[in-house]
């Protein structure tokens, strides 16, 4: 690094700071997923066609979520309803 | 028994290979009997790393085919003693590797040796599974780059989950992260993730760090373990590595960019 270089770069948004925010980000995403049980994407699949027999929703209006607790597992679904 | 370690990283090319060199020849030289197994069926590299390609005659699906015995395939190194190593098999067959013939290898291996390295091949298909399944412990080689820290982690869910000791509800095998590659002035400077970012991210106690060095390549240029080449900061720091793998104190080396003199500083010298 020259002195030219020194007074220049002292910005924090660094190319390494921003990798590391993403890898955080994606990694944590990727850990809730792994602990997943397989059948989860079919059930989601699933539970979003009998919604559909009834009301017109998209794909993305599902949310499931599996937590963990110490001695039981709690499924949280979540659907978003269009406006009528 | 012999404790079963296995190099694995999920990415190809960050140094899977160079470190079991350096980790097998670093517990040899301590005096441990030591096996290195090449497991990259197909893509056998191993060999050519410790400079014993033209020695090889039988190779590890030979000996699960019971084609050879197991003394027969393995290559005594002729430059360190109590070390061997025991080559892929160059063959197509992606299935060469049973789960049976591997486990039998490692229980033969496991009575007159003390550590048995497992090379695993990149990826996370059957055989990068094998080499981690009977795993004691894991050195989880990384690069400081995102796709390497990503398949990393993603390395580190199958060693939580689909391993013999898992299985048998035994203790976890126990997971290190050797960090390769790194460059401190490049880590300075904001375009390298440091050393407490990647630890920040994968949460495994650090082996130790590598840094980049142009001996790593001459090294393999001439078939030798780097390792051996204690003149080289890369050399140095595979020894070290290695007494931490042993369970000694070491203090990390090499992490900071050589102080500079004023001057030099002042006209951007290298």
């Amino acid at each position: 690094m020259s002195i030219f270089d020194y007074f220049r770069s002292k910005s924090k948004n660094t190319s390494a700071s921003v990798a590391k925010e993403r890898l955080q980000i994606i990694v944590a995403h990727e850990r809730g997923q792994r602990q997943q049980p397989d059948y989860l994407p079919l059930m989601q699949q699933e539970i979003l066609d009998v919604i559909r027999k009834y009301v017109p929703i998209d794909q993305d209006s599902v949310n499931i979520q599996l937590e963990n607790n110490d001695h039981c597992s709690v499924l949280e679904l979540n659907v978003t309803l269009p406006d009528r | 028994m012999a404790k079963i370690i296995v190099v694995t990283s999920g990415k190809g090319g960050v140094g899977k290979t160079t470190s079991s060199a350096a980790i097998g020849t670093g517990l040899a030289l301590r005096g441990f009997k030591t096996a290195i197994i090449d497991f990259d069926v197909g893509l056998r590299n191993l060999d050519l790393i410790m400079g014993c390609e033209r020695r090889v005659v039988y190779d590890f699906v030979n000996v699960i085919n019971k084609e050879a015995t197991l003394n027969q395939a393995l290559i005594k190194d002729k430059r360190t003693p109590n070390l061997f190593i025991l080559p892929a098999s160059q063959t197509r067959d992606k299935d060469a590797l049973s789960q049976e013939g591997v486990q039998a290898v490692l229980n033969e291996l496991s009575r007159d040796f003390d550590y048995i390295v497992c090379d695993s091949p990149a990826g996370i298909e059957k055989g990068a599974q094998m080499a981690l399944y009977y795993a004691d412990i894991a050195v989880v080689v990384t690069n400081p780059e995102v796709s390497s820290v990503r398949d990393s982690d993603r390395i580190l869910g199958i060693l939580q989950s689909k391993t013999r000791r898992v299985e048998a509800g035994e203790e976890p095998v126990q997971e290190h992260l050797l960090l390769t590659r790194y460059n401190p002035a490049r880590v300075q400077a904001g375009e390298m993730l440091s050393v407490q970012d990647v630890e920040d991210i994968l949460a495994i106690p650090l082996i130790g760090v590598i840094p980049e060095s142009e001996a790593v390549l001459k090294a393999s240029n001439q078939g030798m373990p780097v390792i051996l080449d204690q003149e080289t900061e890369a050399g140095q720091a595979y020894s070290d590595a290695v007494a931490r793998l042993l369970g000694d104190a070491v203090e990390h080396r090499f992490l900071d960019v050589q102080k500079k003199g004023f001057f030099k500083r002042l006209l951007g010298g290298k």
